[in-house]
C-alpha cells in the first residue's frame, strides 16, 4: 500500500520547469530518500505534498486524500520540516512548540506531555527556554523538528534535514528517524547528502531534472549496476577523442559493461567490472593498444555510481553545474506566499 | 441516525469549529503580544513621534492671534484631534510589517502547513493585535494632551472617538495587510508607508483648517480619509456636540458628523470587499 502517490506531477515558475512529470510511490511506514543535487525539483515536489504549492497538473495522493482537494485532512496527517528553518526568534523554544501545539489543536494535558517527551528525546532540555534567535543551526532544526512531531504525525516529511548541521545535531536526528521508522511512521526526506540516503533510506528515488530517473531499494540499486565500479584514466587530463577511443575497446572486453565517459572529471572513463580477473584483462588490453593507465580505482558500487550511471556525472559534479544556474531571488520569491 | 442526532452532530461539529478557530487565533495574537513586550521599542516610538510633534507643534503657534482659529480655540486644541487620528493612521500604516517577515522569513509556511481550522485566524490576529496598539497610542497621546490641558472630551466624545478610530484602523490594516501580501519584501512596504505618511497627514485637516489651504489642497484634504476621521473627533473634545452640524467646509459642499462616520464606513467596508479575494487567494 503507498502512502504518497505522485502521477504526472508538473510544475513551472515562468520559464524554469521545476516538475517535469514526476511520479513517485511512497509505501507505508518506510523510510524513503530523494536524492538529487539541490535545483532538481526535489523541494517542490515535498512542498506540493504538504499543500503549500499547487501544481500546474497531476495527481496527488497522502494517506487516502487528495492532497489537492481535501488539503485540511492532508495537513493533519503530516508534519513538514522545511529546509529554511522558519522559526519566532523572539519566543524560546518551549513556546514555539506550545504555539506549534495550539495550531494544531492539541489537547493542554497531551500537548504539554509531548513537548516534555520530545525536549527529553531530542536532547533540548538544556537551551529549550532561551530565546530562538540565540539557537545555532543545529538547535534551530532539531526544534524545528520536534515541532514536525508534536502532534505524533503519520508522515513525516523533512527537506534536508542535516544540511550543514554539527555532527551531534546530526546524530541525534538520525537517531530519532531510526526509531520513527521503527514505530511505522512513513517518512518522506530529500537530500543531496549520499551517505544519509545509504544509511537511513529502505527505498530511494533519484530526482534528476524534475522527474524520477531511478527508484529502489538502495542495495538493490547498487546491486542492479551488476559488479564493482572502476574508475580509469588513461592520462592525468584526457580529451573526448582519446576516451572515445578507450570506450570503444574496453566495452567489447568480456565482463565489462555500462561504460560511461565522465567528462566533468577529465574524461575518466566509469565502468562496471564482474570479476578481478577482468581488470586484469582491461590493462593488457590497453597495454597492447598503447595505452598507459594514469589511474585506475575499483571499488564495492556505491549510491554516487547509481547517480554516475542513471546521469553520466556524480552528484557533486551536477551539484557544481547546477549552481552556478540557480537564481536565488527567484526561488526566494516561489518560496514566499 | 435520527434528525436529533444529526442536528446534535452538526452543533457540535461548529462547537468544535469555533473553539478551534479561537484557540488558534488567541495562539497568534499571543505570539504578537510577547513580541511586542520583548522588543516595545516600535510601541514607545509610535507614542513618542506623535507626542514630540504635540510638544513642538502646539508651542510655535502658541503666541499666535487668538481668532488666529476659527471658533477662538488654541493651537493645541485644534492639533490634539489631528495627532490622535494620525497616531492610530501610522499604528494601522504598520499593519503589514510582521505579516510581511513571516512571508520573507519562511514562518507563513509553518502556519499555512498546519491545519488551522480557518485561515482567516492569521489576519484576525494580526488586527487585533494592531488595533490594540493604535488604540493604545492614541489614547496615549490623548492622555498627554490632557495632560498638557488640551481638553479630555466627555464620555459620549469617547464613545465617538472610540468608534471612529476604529473605523479608520480597520480601513488602514486593510490596505497594509492587503500591500504585505502583494509586495516582494519588506524594503517595498517600508518605502510605501514612509512616502504615505507624512503627506497624508499634511493633507489632511491634522495641523490645518481648509480654510488656511489653497484650492488645490483644499480639495485634497476635503477627499482625505483622514480629514473624515479627524473632524467628528475634534467635535467630540467638545461638551456638548451635535453629529449633524457641519464639519468639513469642503470645495464641493457641507459635510457634516454623520457624513464623515458614513464615508469611514463605506470606505471600510468597500476595502474589506476589495481586498478579501487577495488575501483568500494568497492564503489558499
Amino acid at each position: 500500500m503507498f502512502f504518497i502517490q505522485l502521477k504526472e506531477l508538473f510544475k513551472s515558475y515562468g520559464s524554469v520547469t521545476a516538475l517535469n512529470g514526476l511520479n513517485l510511490n511512497v509505501p507505508k511506514g518506510s523510510l524513503y530518500g530523494l536524492l538529487g543535487p539541490n535545483g532538481a525539483g526535489k523541494s517542490t515536489a515535498l512542498r506540493i505534498i504538504c499543500t503549500l504549492l499547487a501544481p500546474d497538473s497531476g495527481f496527488v495522493e497522502v494517506a487516502g486524500h487528495n492532497a489537492l482537494l481535501e488539503e485540511k485532512e492532508t495537513r493533519r496527517k503530516l508534519g513538514y520540516v522545511a529546509q529554511e528553518v522558519a522559526i519566532d526568534k523572539i519566543l524560546t523554544g518551549r513556546e514555539l512548540l506550545t504555539l506549534q501545539g495550539n495550531l494544531y489543536h492539541l489537547d493542554k494535558n497531551y500537548k504539554k506531555r509531548r513537548i516534555e517527551e520530545l525536549i527529553e528525546r531530542l536532547e533540548m532540555a538544556e537551551w529549550i527556554d532561551r530565546r530562538c534567535g540565540s539557537f545555532s543551526g543545529g538547535m534551530k532544526r532539531r526544534l524545528d523538528l520536534a515541532s514536525g512531531l508534536l502532534h505524533e504525525p503519520q508522515l513525516l516529511i523533512l527537506d534536508e534535514p542535516t544540511v550543514g548541521l554539527d555532527i551531534e545535531s546530526r546524530s541525534v536526528i538520525w537517531g530519532l528517524l531510526k526509531e520513527l521508522k521503527n514505530k511505522e511512521t512513513t517518512i518522506l526526506l530529500s537530500s543531496h547528502y549520499l551517505e544519509e540516503v545509504d544509511e537511513l533510506a529502505d527505498e530511494m528515488a533519484i530526482v534528476d531534472k524534475g522527474k524520477v530517473i531511478a527508484n529502489g531499494k538502495p542495495d538493490d540499486l547498487k546491486r542492479e549496476l551488476g559488479g564493482d565500479r572502476v574508475t580509469l584514466r588513461v592520462r592525468e587530463f584526457s580529451n573526448e577523442l582519446e576516451a572515445e577511443s578507450v570506450k570503444e575497446l574496453i566495452k567489447n572486453i568480456n565482463g565489462v559493461s555500462n561504460v560511461v565517459i565522465n567528462k566533468k572529471q577529465g574524461y575518466s572513463l566509469n565502468f562496471l567490472v564482474r570479476s578481478n580477473e577482468v581488470i586484469s584483462n582491461l590493462t593488457e588490453h590497453l597495454s597492447k593498444e598503447n595505452f598507459e593507465v594514469f589511474a585506475l580505482a575499483h571499488s564495492r558500487p556505491s549510491l554516487d555510481d547509481v547517480y554516475l550511471q542513471a546521469t553520466g556525472k556524480t552528484l557533486m559534479d551536477a551539484e557544481l553545474e547546477l549552481a552556478g544556474k540557480r537564481d536565488f531571488k527567484l526561488e526566494k520569491k516561489n518560496s514566499m506566499r | 441516525m435520527t434528525i436529533t442526532d444529526s442536528s446534535l452532530l452538526e452543533k457540535k461539529n461548529s462547537t468544535n469549529d469555533f473553539n478551534e478557530i479561537i484557540q488558534e487565533t488567541s495562539a497568534l495574537t499571543w505570539r504578537l503580544f510577547v513580541q511586542l513586550i520583548r522588543r516595545p521599542s516600535t510601541l514607545f516610538a509610535g507614542i513618542l513621534q506623535p507626542l514630540i510633534w504635540l510638544l513642538l507643534f502646539a508651542a510655535l503657534f502658541s503666541n499666535a492671534p487668538i481668532d488666529f482659529l476659527p471658533g477662538g480655540t488654541s493651537y493645541g486644541e485644534f492639533l490634539g484631534a489631528g495627532l490622535i487620528v494620525f497616531t492610530a493612521f501610522s499604528g494601522a500604516l504598520n499593519a503589514g510589517l510582521p505579516v510581511m517577515f513571516d512571508r520573507e522569513f519562511g514562518f507563513l509556511n509553518r502556519l499555512l502547513v498546519a491545519p488551522l481550522n480557518s485561515r482567516s485566524s492569521i489576519v484576525i490576529s494580526s488586527v487585533i493585535y494592531i488595533t490594540s496598539i493604535s488604540l493604545l497610542q492614541s489614547f496615549a497621546i490623548m492622555a498627554t494632551s490632557a495632560f498638557l490641558g488640551y481638553g479630555w472630551p466627555s464620555l459620549g466624545g469617547f464613545f465617538l472617538i472610540a468608534v471612529t478610530l476604529l473605523l479608520l484602523i480597520f480601513a488602514i490594516t486593510g490596505i497594509s495587510l492587503g500591500l504585505a501580501f502583494v509586495l516582494p519584501g519588506h524594503i517595498e512596504l517600508i518605502a510605501i508607508i514612509f512616502i504615505a505618511n507624512l503627506p497624508v497627514l499634511f493633507a489632511s485637516t491634522a495641523l490645518a483648517p481648509i480654510s488656511f489651504m489653497p484650492g488645490w489642497l483644499g480639495w485634497i484634504a476635503s477627499i482625505n480619509p483622514l480629514t473624515f476621521a479627524i473632524e467628528p473627533i475634534r467635535l467630540a473634545y467638545q461638551k456638548s456636540f451635535d453629529l449633524s452640524s457641519v464639519l468639513i467646509y469642503a470645495p464641493y459642499g457641507e459635510v457634516n458628523g454623520y457624513s464623515c462616520l458614513a464615508v469611514l464606513f463605506i470606505l471600510t467596508l468597500g476595502l474589506f470587499f476589495l481586498i478579501r479575494p487577495l488575501l483568500n487567494r494568497k492564503l489558499a
